[in-house]
């Protein structure tokens, strides 16, 4: 089983509601400080953005139900901030000094911010791991899904697309496992893949028999389809 | 797992969202974790400087430039990089061109994965419950609340973004704007037909155009 953020083909949601054309970046002024709060805790270094996912993913799913997008963020940020360390739960109440925290030499100052967010965090990594898998290839996901390392663990590998069959399109070398790196394993890098599967192998009612649904898949999701079978 | 018991640390901080954002400002600034004018200009950042008039100016140019677009379709890193359209979020980026016979469509079904350094902070329907569930199973039904229809022969593909790798749709051409300049192209180049939710805009006066139309990029 999944947590509540792994949604992809869900019944139920409704309509999706485009915003207006001239609609601001930022409908309110907190969703702004949301994300730049955000942005700028990341900036001291005490996780990474496999760790900030996952924190999201594990909001209680009453929570996860209940919030909206940046509530989402500033919650997960909370719990961050207390499960590194970084803040102990009496600070969030407001209760503990103001004195300079032992990581404030490390804050992210305003003349930093344009090179800090042109700079990037790229996820490509050397690695041992040589690819197994060429373009036009046929695999198949793992099953059963979630997390192989971890119970209950971060995984990129979608529900709907766990021990489905579909084909390389293409390699993109290789990249950091969020399965690991989420939980202080290490970053693991190995090859990805994105794969291709056509609608008609992950849903019962396909809209449009060459539809396809494209997926960036880790080598360590993925086995190679017997030979002679078909999707 | 710490996350998974029930006292979750966010739960003491206040229940209005704008009142928690403050609250955890207000402590952080006075330990000295952030700095309230680098919060201004990481906003600012977003609200002024990057957003979908990057994408649109490399979709103006691909269309006016066959060498610049094979380029991007290619190998989009380097191309991007010259224009200085790199940086947090946009570090691997894929361009995916759409075409009379396959329509290309982003979402990221797991969170909201975007490609900031092209398109600026995501919208807040791309980052709904309603978008990431149904755009991967029903992408016509979803087109259909844009108020997009494809012709019946061109197949979606959906690009589910679950890895660091992100996704521009280079839209088609639309007819009509032969001998535009770039500046005039980027101008019917929206942000929405660069995820793939709206096909690019007929210049006024190209006649009533629908997808189906012919992609005079081809042509050329």
């Amino acid at each position: 089983m999944s947590r509540l953020h792994d949604m992809g083909g869900r019944f139920g949601d409704g309509a999706v509601v485009p915003d207006a054309p001239d609609a601001p970046v930022f409908a309110t002024d907190w969703h702004a400080r949301a994300l730049a709060v955000t942005l700028a805790c990341g900036a001291l270094g005490k996780w990474n953005i496999d760790v900030s996912r996952h924190a999201r993913e594990c909001l209680s799913p009453k929570d996860y139900t209940r919030f909206s997008y940046y509530e989402k963020w500033i919650s997960a940020l909370a719990d961050l901030l207390v499960e590194t360390g970084v803040l102990t739960p009496e600070d969030l109440k407001g209760q503990s000094g103001d004195g300079l925290h032992a990581l404030a030499s490390a804050a992210l100052r305003a003349e930093a911010v344009a090179a800090v967010l042109a700079k990037g965090g790229p996820a490509n990594r050397p690695s041992a791991i040589a690819p197994i898998f060429a373009p036009g290839e046929r695999v198949k996901t793992r099953h059963p899904g979630g997390s192989a390392l971890v119970d209950g663990g971060h995984t990129r590998l979608p529900d709907y697309a766990v021990g489905a069959c579909g084909q390389i399109l293409r390699q993109h070398g290789t990249h950091v496992l969020p399965d690991s790196n989420a939980h202080g394993l290490g970053e693991a890098p190995e090859p990805l893949y994105a794969v291709a599967f056509p609608a008609s192998e992950l849903w019962a009612h396909p809209e449009h028999p060459h539809d396809e649904v494209v997926l960036d898949l880790w080598q360590s999701y993925l086995q190679p389809l017997e030979p002679g079978a078909q999707i | 797992m710490p996350h998974d018991h029930s006292d979750h640390p966010h739960a003491v901080l206040p229940s209005d969202p704008a009142l928690r954002v403050k609250a955890l400002e207000t402590i952080l600034t006075r330990k000295g974790l952030i700095d309230p004018a680098a919060l201004d200009e990481i906003i600012d950042t977003y609200q002024n400087k990057i957003g979908p008039q990057n994408g649109a100016r490399v979709v103006a140019r691909a269309w006016s430039d066959p060498a610049f677009k094979a380029a991007l379709l290619a190998d989009a890193d380097p191309v991007l990089a010259e224009l200085g359209y790199y940086g947090r979020q946009g570090e691997h980026m894929v361009v995916v061109e759409n075409r009379p016979e396959r329509h290309n469509m982003v979402v990221c079904t797991l969170c909201s994965c975007y490609p900031w350094p092209l398109l600026g902070i995501p919208p807040g329907w791309y980052k709904s419950d309603a978008y990431r569930a149904r755009a991967v199973r029903e992408p016509r039904k979803v087109l259909a609340d844009f108020g997009v229809t494809l012709p019946s022969e061109t197949a979606v593909r959906v690009w589910d973004s679950t890895a660091e790798v992100r996704y521009l749709v280079l839209p088609m051409r639309p007819a009509g704007s032969e001998g535009l300049d770039e500046d005039a192209l980027a101008a019917l180049v929206s942000r929405d037909s660069m995820i793939g939710t709206a096909l690019a805009t007929a210049p006024s006066g190209a006649g009533d155009l629908k997808g189906g139309d012919l992609n005079v990029g081809d042509l050329t």
